[in-house]
Order: C-alpha cells, then structure tokens, then sequence
C-alpha cells in the first residue's frame, strides 16, 4: 500500500520532508518510525490523517502519516 | 539589592514631579511583582470609567521578583495600564534587556502619570532622573530614536524603550518597543504612552540584583537550567526554529486560521514555516536578558535586517492574510517594529480588510492607490502596515484595529476578536479548551494567559483529546493561575515547557526569602487573575463578553483535520464559572473575594 508520510523540523535531518511510501498491509506507526530510524525518544507528535495516532495504530492504503519532534512556542 | 528592590518611582508629567516610593511589602507578597503587582496598583490607583487615552490613567512598568536575577529568562517586564483597545485592565509582557535594567538602576517599577504638554522622554540612572524633551524625536521610528538617544546618553549600554509613529497616532493596537524589536505588543499599550506625549523610556543601573537565600538559589537556577536544556523544546525545538516551528504542526491538525478565519488549512504553509524561516532567513539567534533558550530570530532579507518574525506575526501576516511569501512577511514585521505596531493586531486586522474588500465592503477608490487588499498580496501587507503606523488614509481607520474597523463597515461578525482584541494563530473549533481560555482571558483574545495548545495539541505535560470538554474548565483554571505567576515572577511563559509549580515555588521562594508552598504560590496567580476580572466588571464588562467571535461558534470548519466543528463554549463555561468560585453571571461570589482578600 501507498502512503504519504510527513516529517517535521529536525526529523527532517538526513531524512526527507515529504514522502510518498509503500509498505506492506498492516504496516503500524511504530513500525514506520522503526523504518526510518526515529527513536520513540525523538518522536513527540503522531498525526494519522491529521487527528492524534498512537504507535500500534495500523494505516491503509492512502494514509497520511504526520510525524513532529517535541515542539512548543506560541 | 534584594530580589524585590523595595523601591517605585513615580514620574507625573503633568507637573514634573519625581518621587521616590516605598513599595509595599504585603501587597508584594500577596500579588508578587509584574503583572500581578502592577494589576493590582492600578486597580487601587485609578478610577473606573476614566478615558485610557486621557491623563487620568497610569501606566506601570513593572518588573517581577527574578527580574535581573540569574534565574533563566530572568529579563522579562510587564507594562500594565487601562486598554485603549478595550477599557479591559491591559498587561503585555516583554523580554530583551530593559526590564533587568530597570531593576539595576534600583526600581521594582516606574509608574508615570499625567500627560506632559510637549513631547518627552525619561532618562534614569540609578537616582538620577530627569524628565528631557523629546520634540525632535517625535515622527520618528523606533529603530531612529533608539540610535539618537544611545547617542545623547552616549553610553551604548543604556537600555531604550519607546514608541513608533503608531502609539504617537494613538493607534489602538500600538505596541511599546524595547532593545529595537522587543515588543509589549498587545492591548495598545504604546497609545497610552503617545497620549502622555511620552516618547521614550531610557534606563541605565549600576546595581546588582542578590537572592534572599543565596545557596538555595543557586541550587534551585541550576536544577531549573538543566531541565530547560534537557527539554526537546527549549533545548532543541525553540532553539533550531524558534516560535513558527508551531507553523506546520497547527495546520497539520487544522486549526491554522486562514483567510480571516473562513478557513482551518493553509496549503502552502511550508513555505512560511519556521524550517523554510531556518533554512532561508535566518541570520543569528537572538536571545533575551539571560535566556538559555534563544527562540528570538534575527533575520535578513534582500539586505534588510532585523529581529524576528515569530510563529504569530508569520500567521497573521502570512495564512491570515492568505500570504505564503516568506520575504513580505518579514518585512511587514519589519515595518510593525519600525511603526510600533502589534504584529498580531496588525496583520489580523488587515485580514479582516481583505475580507471586507473580498465582500466589497471596503472599495476600490478607498485604497488611494495603495496596493490592492486581496489575499496573497504581499506587497499589501507592507504598504498597509506603513500607512496604519502613520494614520495615512484608509490605514489610519485599520490602525483602531480590527473590531472598529469592521464595525465602521458594517460587519462587526468579520471581526476575529474577543473583547476587541484580535485573536491569535489557533483556530479554537478544533482546539476546545484553548477557546475556553480566549473567551475568559482578562485582556481578551489572548493565547498566553492559560497556553490549552500546550496539553491539546503539543501533549505537555499530558496529552489531552482536542475535542473532548471533560476537565477542560479545570486545565483552563490552573494554567490561567500558573500563568499570572509566571507572568508576575518576571521570567518567561516558555520556561513553563520544561518547568512546573514546584521549580517556580523554589525560585521565588529563594530569591525571596518566603516560604510559600506550591499551593499559596498558585493561589496568588487565583487572586492576580481575579482582581483583573474584578477591574474588567468595575469596567462594564460582563458575562456576555466572555464569548467567540460568531464565526467560531456557529460556522462549522469548512475544512481539514478539524472539519464540522464549532466552539461548544456555552457547554463550558457554566463549569468553569462554578470552578472559579463566581456566580451563574460571572462574577466573584463573597466568598470567593474573601479567600483571595480582594
């Protein structure tokens, strides 16, 4: 399946901004961050089309996978 | 000197008087410093009902009690007085230098009354304070009367605060500058100031702020800096991005207000992120008086310089106004800092100017050649801020911001604003409780007096669900209460992603030598809060204005992450009044005043 994944400021950091990825049915969060090296440590916001994802959420063809740092400001 | 230097000086420009005061030390106790203190003075001090504008009001700048401690952050100033915007109690805060100066020179705060009958300026050191003239500083910008005056003190170390053309025109949404580019930016506060014909604040000190307890200060500024390192936003996010790393994660969830609110995405927000800010922009970091932190950006484009933009002005500016072009966006904030002018106000408000001119309210010959007010034109945005600072035309009605203005058009419902004051970059449709939090802000559409993004959408210090009221009326009462503590402390909100109660009460407690627990030092942000909501209702305000734009309440989100929904605000605030401790109208019962001694 296709999905689109999004990374944010220093996620970005040898990776990508957008990207569209295939991966196999069934594929969770988690396991996309494994696959691209985001320690859980590093990862503070998860968005699964846009609304709060946790890591054992499993995505479908078409998903839009946000993923953000610890971040604040105002 | 001690923490709280004990001291006010009180300037009346109506008769030149300069008086050296005694601050009170139970008033400091109960209400702390900043903008509890100087909330509290003001309240006391003048009546209600009188003309913000006139020569009856006062206007406090006030230091905390870790102002030019080594605490970190510990820079930060209130100016507090009556709104011109609104009547409400105003107090914007601010950071760069010129509050821990203040406090060096021996003052907890200088109060100045009266109006003086030409242009002025103040100059302070330590004892010595005079009262000078300022006509040939008047018209000018910020940036030129902070270069004349460095160079009449001739000393480059004095610290300048000051307006632009803006508070001079009595625009309501100017700011008071300080450092250049720090701004207490909102509720009008720089009006008051042009209208006391008051150019300029100069200070310069020689002292040297001690803790009251000195080891356990030390321990407890050390324990504090470590945590603020150690955070993944005030060690890396803030540091990296500063503020408009928020660009990309509030639109991700929806709620990045665009085109005056019509809608909750904007789609090129990339280009106007904190990361594109970063990568193409950015000159050098730009912190504040002892600020670990550094999320003040300095940048440059097309050989022009200065300071910021932050995550707000690059919203109201930029999806507000319908603007992905990053370079227009700088430059107006720019020419907000030049003019004095409120970045958020500025640019909300010539939102609601393009929406007035998209529904053909505002004409074509109206604009008198200046660029046209149609979303996406950033060359509109610059010209439009230029002609709000100097009242030129058209831009002199945008320059009483944005409630007046589309009151003046006839559609008061496109105003984006609560008690007049402009809302900031969350849509509250999708965020329940940061709405709550606008609706009852003392000053009015205000993200910092109880930041809710925090735990609905940052997930600090807990994730909260974004959608869902239970417990909202209680997160919404306790940030609002930590908030004026902080606010009050003379250190900065952002500290408060890394801090929580506990670090505040051992700060304040060994800079002062009190022994406060977590509790007593929550209940005078309760007190500090009430007594704004007491000189608010003193003021003719009432439970109806504790409310959301139209918009907000009745439109569902067109749009997004967010879409179908509305601020449910009249299922919340019943709750929050109860938690409160005020009446059914919004009021603080006996008891409660009781409890708080107000």
């Amino acid at each position: 399946m296709e999905v689109t994944v999004k990374l944010f400021a220093t996620l970005r950091n040898g990776r990508f901004k957008t990207e569209t990825r295939c991966y196999a049915p069934g594929t969770t969060v988690q396991q996309i961050a494994e696959d691209l090296k985001i320690p859980l440590a590093e990862l503070s916001l998860t968005l699964l089309n846009g609304q709060a994802a946790l890591p054992e959420q499993v995505l479908t063809e078409g998903d839009t996978l946000a993923l953000f740092p610890p971040v604040g400001g105002g | 000197m001690s923490s709280i230097a004990g001291k006010i000086l009180r300037v009346n420009l109506t008769d030149g008087s300069i008086k050296h005061e005694a601050l009170s030390p139970g008033l400091a106790r109960e209400f702390l410093g900043g903008r509890g203190l100087g909330g509290k003075m003001l309240s006391d001090e003048i009546r209600a009902g009188i003309d913000p504008l006139g020569k009856e009001n006062k206007i406090f700048f006030v230091t905390g009690p870790l102002t030019g401690t080594s605490a970190p952050t510990g820079g930060r100033y209130m100016v507090v007085t009556k709104s011109p915007l609104n009547n409400a109690i105003a107090s914007s805060n601010s950071g760069g230098f010129w509050g821990a100066e203040l406090k060096f020179a021996g003052y907890d705060m200088l109060i100045v009354e009266g109006r003086a009958k030409e242009p002025v300026y103040i100059y302070i050191r330590d004892n010595q304070v005079e009262i000078r003239p300022a006509g040939k500083l008047w018209g000018m910008t910020t940036s030129q009367v902070t270069d004349a005056l460095l160079t009449e003190a001739g000393d480059r170390k004095a610290r300048v605060l000051n307006i632009g053309p803006a508070g001079e025109n009595l625009s309501r949404i100017a700011s008071v500058m300080n450092d250049r580019w720090r701004a207490a930016g909102r509720s009008g506060v720089g009006a008051v100031m042009g209208a006391k014909n008051l150019k300029a604040i100069v200070v310069r000190g020689s002292g040297k702020v001690e803790a009251a307890i000195q080891e356990r200060f030390k321990e407890a500024v050390s324990s504090s800096l470590k945590k603020i390192k150690e955070n993944g936003v005030t060690g890396q996010g803030l540091p990296a991005y500063g503020t408009a790393i928020l660009v990309n994660i509030m639109n991700e969830h929806g709620i990045y207000p665009t085109n005056n609110f019509q809608l909750g995405v904007f789609p090129q927000a990339e280009e106007t992120s904190g990361e594109t800010l970063a990568e193409k922009y950015l000159k050098k970091k730009d912190p504040c008086f002892r600020c670990p932190i550094a999320c003040g950006r300095y940048c440059s484009v097309d050989g022009e310089e200065g300071g910021g933009p932050e995550y707000e002005t690059v919203w109201a500016y930029g999806a507000d106004c319908g603007i992905s072009d990053l370079k227009a966006i700088i430059r107006a904030n720019n020419v907000c800092n030049e003019m004095g002018l409120d970045t958020i106000s500025a640019g909300a408000t010539i939102a609601a100017a393009m929406e007035l001119y998209q529904r053909g309210r505002i004409r074509p010959e109206e604009l008198d050649g200046a660029p046209e007010l149609t979303w996406g034109n950033g060359e509109a945005i610059v010209e439009w801020t230029r002609k709000m600072g100097r009242a030129e035309g058209l831009g002199a009605k945008l320059a009483l911001g944005s409630a007046r203005l589309c009151e003046a058009y006839g559609m008061p419902e496109l105003s984006m604003t609560v008690k007049k004051l402009e809302l900031p970059a969350y849509d509250p449709r999708g965020v329940f409780g940061h709405g709550l939090q606008y609706a009852t802000a003392n000053r009015g559409g205000c993200h910092v007096r109880g930041y809710m993004i925090s735990p609905e959408i940052l997930g600090s210090p807990e994730k909260l669900d974004r959608f869902t009221l239970d417990g909202k009326a209680e997160w919404v009462k306790i940030f609002q209460d930590l908030t004026a503590v902080i606010d009050s402390l003379g250190i900065c909100l952002f500290t408060s992603f890394a801090l929580g109660a506990q670090d505040y009460t051992d700060l304040y407690n060994a800079a002062t030598g009190e022994n406060f627990s977590v509790d007593e030092l929550l209940a005078c942000g309760d007190r500090i809060f009430n007594n704004e909501r007491l000189f608010n209702l003193a003021e003719g305000y009432t439970a109806k204005d504790d409310t959301l734009p139209k918009r907000l309440l009745e439109d569902p989100m067109p749009d997004g992450p967010s879409k179908g929904y509305v601020h449910p605000l009249d299922k919340m605030l019943p709750k929050y009044y109860e938690i409160r401790g005020w009446s059914a109208d919004g009021v603080p019962t006996a008891p409660k005043r009781q409890a708080l001694r107000l």
